[in-house]
């Protein structure tokens, strides 16, 4: 099966400082990948890059067959708004909206259009059901979570990929968030690309991805 | 849910804020519609009435006032000029027509008007029904003064003394008029006089009309029951009297001949009206400098109020670009919450400006007399509202360039 993300030579430099460097890396479509790391190690320095938030300082790297380094700004926003949903270790759900109209923002964003019916079966299917009108800002920090989860799917990505999202949580709903993103994306066939410090949830990931401050690879 | 919906859900959220800029912006709106629509519709309404009139011939004393009272109907006369003055303006060379007005009593607020069939003309005004007054005591009313007090023809009433409300004196009881006509709306301060023969107005006064013109009276024995000694000894006057030039020399020659050489002063309606608007005009530019100074405020308000609410909202920004957003999206959402924050602001000064208008009609007998009135709409309210929103746009853009200058991974690593 061709790759979904595919990495060549990558590597990146701050201040004439590397900090990170991947080389040659491949994540098949529909697996389930960790990254793993300390602090510093260039995890989310990979994530920027992999989701074309950050132009790479060397080498480049490919998302479902699209050059996403080389892509001129307005090609790598379509190609992430196409292919990638986003979770982040500190929400960043839109605290003016209801958990039902982020997530039918993100859906119009993502799709070019709004399916209220769909929207309401992705909250159901999270566990929020009863949370739909709820501002965010009403939500538990697990609550908030799914709900994130559920906007960074509502769109039908490819790739979810997921920066930190287990660390602010207590073991059991670390637990728990990776069970529902397994779940979420296993049932819309999704690749999920998850970048963590949290070892709790290691063994989850068949597929590892080990940096290494001050960002030495390994796989 | 769209961006605008995201726009609305970002006012709505802030709602306190949102109303204090909306309402500061509608404040100097509405200022500023009010003195437009104030301004102009009294300029409007001077040269309208006005039309038609190239002089008035009336007692010495302030040439505004005659104006006002003869033309316009809003103030009381300088006094009276003997009869003889029509007669002697009549015959200077130029002089196309000259109606005299005899003034003194109202009925219901509505001033009556002794004065000849041909002031109608002035105004442009007919008869909806009935026929024009022809012997004394008879009456035409204008079109508010048969809507407000209902009167049909053939209805009598009695004229009280006095040009308010016709409750400064007391009633004429024992000569009562007689409506014979109603006349249609011309929109100009005849529709708000009762029309009559000059010498009803000296009859009510017990005043004898003059021989020759006597003769050519009907029902001259009433008035003779009427008139008693004192009367006898009153001579006959008339307040004022309108002149319509029929050539440029008359323009040139007889408001000095009339000011120089006899005891009257003539006055020109366009002149005293010129001065009179710009007297106003500098309350009016004191009042307009403050509207705009509260709309500068406004448009300071909301950029304030903006690019403190993007600050807040840096992460959110760039969480919008990553699930899909354009560049152009957000400044365009950005430049959104500025225009409806404008257009809200404007659409409620509009009201609010109208809606003071209404107020101030229905409050003051003067203005309404004024014809002033919250139905119209000046094309100069478009060019308030659409600097309503240009400050919106402009109060927005800085915030909004703040975007394309945003860098996203950063913002997104370092807001929460």
């Amino acid at each position: 099966m061709a790759p979904l993300v595919e990495t060549r030579g990558l590597a990146h430099s701050r201040d004439g400082r590397e900090v990170m460097r991947i080389g040659d890396w491949q994540l098949a479509a529909g697996a389930h990948a960790l990254v793993l790391g300390p602090s510093g190690s260039g995890k989310s320095t990979f994530i920027n890059i992999v989701t074309g938030l950050l132009t790479p300082s060397a080498g480049s790297v490919a998302v479902a067959g699209a050059p996403m380094s080389t892509l001129a700004p307005a090609a790598r926003d379509a190609l992430r708004r196409r292919t990638i949903g986003l979770v982040f270790q500190t929400l960043r759900l839109i605290p003016a909206l209801s958990i039902t109209q982020n997530l039918l923002l993100a859906q119009r964003l993502a799709t070019g259009a709004g399916d209220a019916g769909a929207v309401r079966a992705m909250i159901d299917r999270v566990g929020l059901g009863h949370r739909a009108d709820a501002r965010p800002r009403q939500l538990s920090q697990g609550e908030g979570q799914r709900a994130a989860i559920a906007r960074a799917l509502i769109g039908r990505p490819q790739l979810v990929v997921a920066d930190e999202p287990t660390s602010a949580l207590d073991d059991a709903n670390a637990a728990r968030m990776i069970d529902l993103m397994f779940e979420v994306a296993g049932a819309t066939g999704a690749t999920l690309l998850v970048a963590t410090h949290d070892g709790r949830i290691a063994d989850r990931f068949a597929n590892r991805l080990m940096l290494a401050a001050p960002g030495l690879a390994a796989a | 849910m769209t961006m605008l919906g995201l726009t609305i859900a970002y006012l709505r959220d802030r709602a306190l804020n949102t109303a204090l800029n909306i309402i500061l912006l509608a404040l100097g709106v509405a200022s500023l519609v009010i003195l437009l629509l104030f301004s102009s519709q009294l300029e409007d309404r001077f040269t309208r009435d006005a039309e038609g009139i190239d002089m008035v011939v009336g007692a010495k004393g302030s040439p505004l006032q005659l104006i006002l009272s003869a033309v316009y109907h809003v103030d009381i006369p300088t006094g009276n000029v003997p009869l003889e003055a029509v007669g002697m303006i009549r015959r200077q060379p130029g002089v196309a027509a000259a109606i005299p007005l005899a003034l003194g009593d109202s009925f219901r607020s509505f001033r009556i008007v002794g004065t000849e069939p041909e002031y109608l003309d002035l105004h442009g005004a007919r008869l909806a029904d009935g026929r024009m007054f022809a012997a004394p005591m008879e009456a035409v009313i204008g079109a508010d003064v048969a809507a407000t007090t209902g009167a049909g023809l053939g209805q009598r009433f009695v004229g009280g003394h006095g040009l308010a409300g016709g409750d400064e004196g007391p009633e004429h009881e024992e000569t009562p008029f007689i409506v014979t006509g109603r006349l249609a709306r011309t929109g100009t301060v005849i529709d708000r006089l009762i029309l009559t023969r000059v010498d009803s107005v000296w009859r009510v006064h017990g005043i004898e009309a003059p021989h020759e013109e006597h003769e050519d009276h009907v029902g001259h024995e009433d008035h003779d029951e009427h008139a008693d000694e004192a009367a006898h000894a009153a001579p006959a006057e008339v307040t004022a009297v309108l002149v319509r030039y029929g050539s440029a020399i008359a323009a040139v020659r007889l408001p000095g001949l009339i000011n120089r050489q006899t005891n009257m002063q003539a006055a020109v309606p366009a002149v005293e009206v010129s001065r009179l608007l710009a007297l106003v005009g500098v309350g009016l530019d004191a009042v307009r400098a403050f509207a705009v100074l509260l709309m500068v405020t406004a448009g300071l308000s909301i950029f304030v109020a903006l690019l403190s609410a993007l600050k807040e909202r840096e992460g959110d920004m760039a969480m919008l670009r990553v699930i899909g957003a354009s560049r152009g999206a957000i400044i365009g959402q950005v430049l959104g919450e500025g225009l409806l924050l404008a257009a809200a602001g404007a659409a409620l000064g509009l009201a609010l400006g109208h809606g003071v208008i209404a107020l101030a009609a229905g409050q003051f007998d003067q203005l309404r007399a004024l014809g002033l009135s919250a139905a119209r709409f000046h094309p100069g309210e478009a060019w308030i509202v659409a600097t309503a929103l240009g400050i919106g746009l402009v109060a927005a853009l800085i915030p909004a360039l703040r975007v394309l200058r945003s860098d996203i991974a950063d913002t997104l690593a370092n807001t929460r």
